[in-house]
């Protein structure tokens, strides 16, 4: 805890907090619309979640409680040094529960227990740009959105269908928020798409190397585009997790030995162990996926 | 076809063009009717393209306007149209046909969402639908349908030229720009784009503006031209006429170097 006077809370200064504050509100304020913010230096490289981070660091009061997953799982390297970051720059408490925590800083997954009011989640962003791969010029993206010019995003799944017979995007796949922006919820699997349309808690989307911010203000309706005759599909399993038995919930292949052996079990480690914890439990309320 | 309405199409009056103490072109007043071809012709350098550029409200002018009767009969300012309201116009009701096809196609997008993307764009929404209306633009400009799902830089350069012309006629234009669009085809090509167009004009009724510095493209297609040099209009009339009795000298000598080539 001494480490924690060493620096101002949260790491960042607090007039870079204010900075971050300010371009989170104007994000809440134009859901999906991605606002240009003045990205700082953290201390760690890009690629492993400055944007969150400084995102993260911007809304974390004493009294939160944060948890920190990468894919869904709390024990990665990355997660688990974003959570000592803030545990020594913050002195804040944490946990790996998803219904302890009041800020979960995520890199891919949404937590497979439900959100809830007063909860923010934050995403590390790597590309926040949807329309980057078709349109490389950012003053032509910007355009684009400012024009609700979105032909060339239907085009790319088009594309998708003309080649594989259906949408084969199944991370960073496309929404339309709040009938307006259409944002990019990199690098998270379709699987969770379903997840951020009407959910209760707070979303903030920070991209550290690319300078933006974007959110999901609480019950914001979230479209995955699609064609009629193609719709949007969650991604399914069809199985349940090898260790919780748990079905209609996102699974991870691992390898068990080295002669090929492979399982497939939760990729939210929290909510596995809780499964298992209280097996009699197990796949309460699970069976009701929305679409 | 559409003889309900006999005012012109589009009005471009005194259109000038400066590029810093360079001239593009300079005071250019045209009409354009429903169902008309107009062909712009002169040398490299007169202002073909410049003048191109500013009916498709492409470029800026110095000086002068552009009004076109919408698809509604309102006609409207061109220049003070909203970019919303200009880039749907442009998507919608007008047609571009570039010389360069890598500026009117997505090489890296297939033949199929190459013509799909203005339904799209529109708000189509059925894949199923999207697709046989691009098998049917394919098979109308002499495409074949099996052809749909390949990209255009494995067409050839006719091929891609008719790319962009079925591109653009999905959404029933009214009018179409065409800057030299068989510059740098074979003879043979040539003709067979040449015929392709000529009938989706008589088909289609529609309206367009040619930039071609080859008499013989403005004789075959057009219905009135226009003669450009040094930016300015130096003759305009019925085709026929201009080139088998052309007033000005200048006009006279770029008709005898046709016939001698
Ligand atoms: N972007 C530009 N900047 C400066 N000068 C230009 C530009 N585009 C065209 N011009 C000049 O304007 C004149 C008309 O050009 P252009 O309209 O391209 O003629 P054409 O299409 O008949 O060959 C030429 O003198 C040309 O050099
Ligand atoms: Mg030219």
């Amino acid at each position: 805890m001494s480490d924690a006077a060493t620096y101002n809370f949260g790491y960042l200064d607090e007039q870079t907090k204010r900075m971050i504050r300010r371009a989170l509100l104007k994000a809440m304020a134009i859901p999906g619309y991605q606002v240009p913010f003045a990205s700082r230096e953290m201390p760690m490289p890009y690629g492993w979640g400055t944007g969150g981070v400084q995102v993260t660091a911007s809304v974390l009061g004493a009294d939160d409680t944060l948890k920190v997953i990468d894919q869904g799982a709390d024990d990665t390297t990355n997660a688990v040094s974003i959570r000592k970051f803030f545990e020594r720059t913050a002195g804040i408490a944490t946990t790996t529960h998803t219904s302890e925590a009041t800020v979960i800083q995520t890199r891919h997954r949404i937590p497979e227990a439900p959100l809830r009011e007063g909860q923010i989640l934050v995403y590390q962003v790597p590309i926040p740009e949807p329309l980057r791969f078709l349109e490389p010029r950012e003053t032509e993206t910007r355009r684009l959105h400012a024009l609700e010019d979105y032909g060339l995003m239907q085009v790319k799944l088009y594309e998708d269908i003309a080649r594989h017979g259906h949408i084969a995007t199944t991370y960073a796949y496309p929404v339309k928020v709040d009938g307006r922006y259409i944002m990019d919820p990199s690098p998270t699997p379709k699987f969770d798409n379903p997840k951020m349309d009407m959910c209760p808690a707070i979303q903030l989307f920070g991209a550290g190397r690319e300078k933006r911010i974007y959110a999901l203000p609480p019950y914001t309706k979230v479209v995955s585009l699609d064609f009629e005759d193609h719709p949007f599909e969650r991604t399914k399993f069809d199985r349940g997790c090898a260790l919780c038995g748990s079905e209609g919930i996102y699974l991870d292949e691992v390898v068990t030995d080295d002669r090929g052996g492979r399982m497939f079990v939760c990729s939210d480690t929290d909510f596995c162990e809780s499964q298992r914890a209280a097996p009699s439990e197990a796949g309460h309320g699970l069976h009701e996926v929305p679409r | 076809m559409s003889a309900q309405d006999d005012r012109p199409l589009l009005v471009a009056e005194g259109l000038s063009k400066h590029y810093g103490p360079h001239l593009g072109c300079a005071d250019v007043s045209l009409d354009i009717h429903e169902g008309e071809v107009v062909a712009v012709v002169g040398e490299s350098g007169s202002g073909k393209s410049t003048l191109l550029g500013l009916l498709s409200t492409q470029l800026l002018p110095s000086a002068g306007s552009v009004r076109y009767r919408m698809r509604d009969g309102e006609e409207r300012d061109l220049f003070a149209l909203g970019e919303a309201e200009r880039r749907f116009l442009l998507r919608t009701d007008w047609g571009f046909v570039h010389q360069d096809a890598r500026l009117g196609l997505r090489m890296g997008v297939s033949a199929g969402g190459n013509v799909g993307e203005r339904l799209m764009a529109t708000g189509w929404r059925h894949y199923g639908r999207i697709r046989a209306e691009a098998e049917q633009w394919l098979e109308r400009v002499e495409i074949a349908r099996d052809r749909i799902d390949d990209r255009p830089d494995t067409f050839s350069g006719g091929m891609r030229q008719r790319l962009q012309i079925a591109k653009n006629m999905v959404t029933r234009p009214r009018l179409i720009f065409m800057d030299e669009p068989t510059g740098g085809l074979d003879v043979s090509v040539q003709a067979r784009l040449l015929d392709l167009i000529r009938s989706f004009v008589g088909d289609y009724g529609l309206a367009a503006v040619i930039v071609t510095h080859d008499l013989a493209v403005a004789r075959l297609l057009s219905h009135r031209i226009v003669v450009m040099r040094h930016g300015r209009v130096i003759e305009t009339g019925l085709t026929d006429q201009v080139l088998d009795d052309p007033r000005e000298p200048y006009t006279q000598l770029l008709v005898a170097s046709i016939l001698q080539a």
